[in-house]
């Protein structure tokens, strides 16, 4: 799978589609960068889904944690959807996955945005 | 009659793409040593962890200093040295990615990434002056091989610099 970032409005949520491997250089600044640019726009309620994300590493969890740490500290709120067993696994072991809140349903999980 | 010890070093430049060249590089040696593809995953994510702290901790990402890896194939393990041109580091200095005050930092979960995905772990001095990371994994079927997970690092006293 390419990487890929693209975005789209669910209501009034933006819905990230990434796709590819979140790591080290292109992956991590993609994030960073479509974060960013929404964050810009003012849109604060971000669902990243990463069903096509089939490899992150440590690089790529510190983006999420920063991706994370930048909408909540605007006073928004960043979910992530569909997450494949190997990033799933990588954030159980981090113990982030209780951090984040992780959905499997991308309609519940843009009705649990306050 | 043993299998003699299969040896590959490279030497890499403090650049990005060095990491995923290294990953590669080791994955192709895991699967033809007979590692699954879990393992295989497991030791690719190690090599560009080890590989990540040598380009961005040790060497500081500087491009006139040198990252050695090193894969040494025996009967029993693959081991794998990553060696900067840092100034080294203390195991036990390395803060805990799973302590309360650490969980939303946005960096220092490498150690911890290769410590969970390897059968054995550890950093010493480098002969280059910095640290050399040495982790293996047991190959499959191998008799006597530790369970699945770390054993771990010796917090030694030999390798001075801070990661993670």
């Amino acid at each position: 799978m390419a990487l890929h970032a693209t975005y789209r409005d669910v209501g009034a949520v933006t819905v990230i589609d990434m796709g590819g491997r979140i790591t080290l250089g292109d992956g991590s600044a993609l994030l960073r960068k479509t974060v960013r640019q929404l964050l810009d726009d003012n849109r604060k309620k971000i669902l990243i889904n990463l069903a096509d994300v089939d490899y992150i590493d440590s690089s790529g969890i510190g983006e999420l944690v920063h991706a994370y740490t930048s909408v909540t500290s605007r006073e928004g709120e960043m979910k992530l959807l569909h997450l494949t067993r190997k990033v799933r696994d990588l954030l159980q072991i981090t113990k982030l996955y209780t951090v984040f809140d992780v959905h499997t349903d991308e309609a519940a999980a843009v009705r649990s945005f306050r | 009659m043993t299998q003699p010890k299969k040896h590959l070093e490279v030497v890499l430049d403090t650049q990005v793409e060095s990491v995923n060249l290294a990953e590669e590089m080791c994955l192709k040696v895991a699967e033809a040593a007979g590692f699954d593809e879990e393992m295989c995953y497991r030791i690719g994510m190690s090599v560009r962890e080890g590989v990540i702290n040598a380009f961005h901790y040790g060497n500081q990402e500087r491009p006139d200093k040198k990252i050695h890896l090193a894969l040494d194939l025996t009967p029993e393990k693959l081991i794998i040295h990553v060696m900067d041109e840092g100034k080294g580091f203390k195991l036990k200095d390395v803060p805990d990615p799973l302590a309360e005050e650490n969980i939303l930092s946005t960096s220092g979960r490498g150690i911890f990434l290769m410590r969970a995905f390897m059968d054995e772990f550890d950093v010493v001095a480098g002969s280059t002056g910095g640290a050399e990371i040495i982790m293996s994994k047991w190959l499959p079927g191998v008799v006597n091989a530790p369970s699945n997970g770390a054993s771990g690092g010796s917090d030694n006293e030999q390798a001075p610099r801070e990661e993670s």
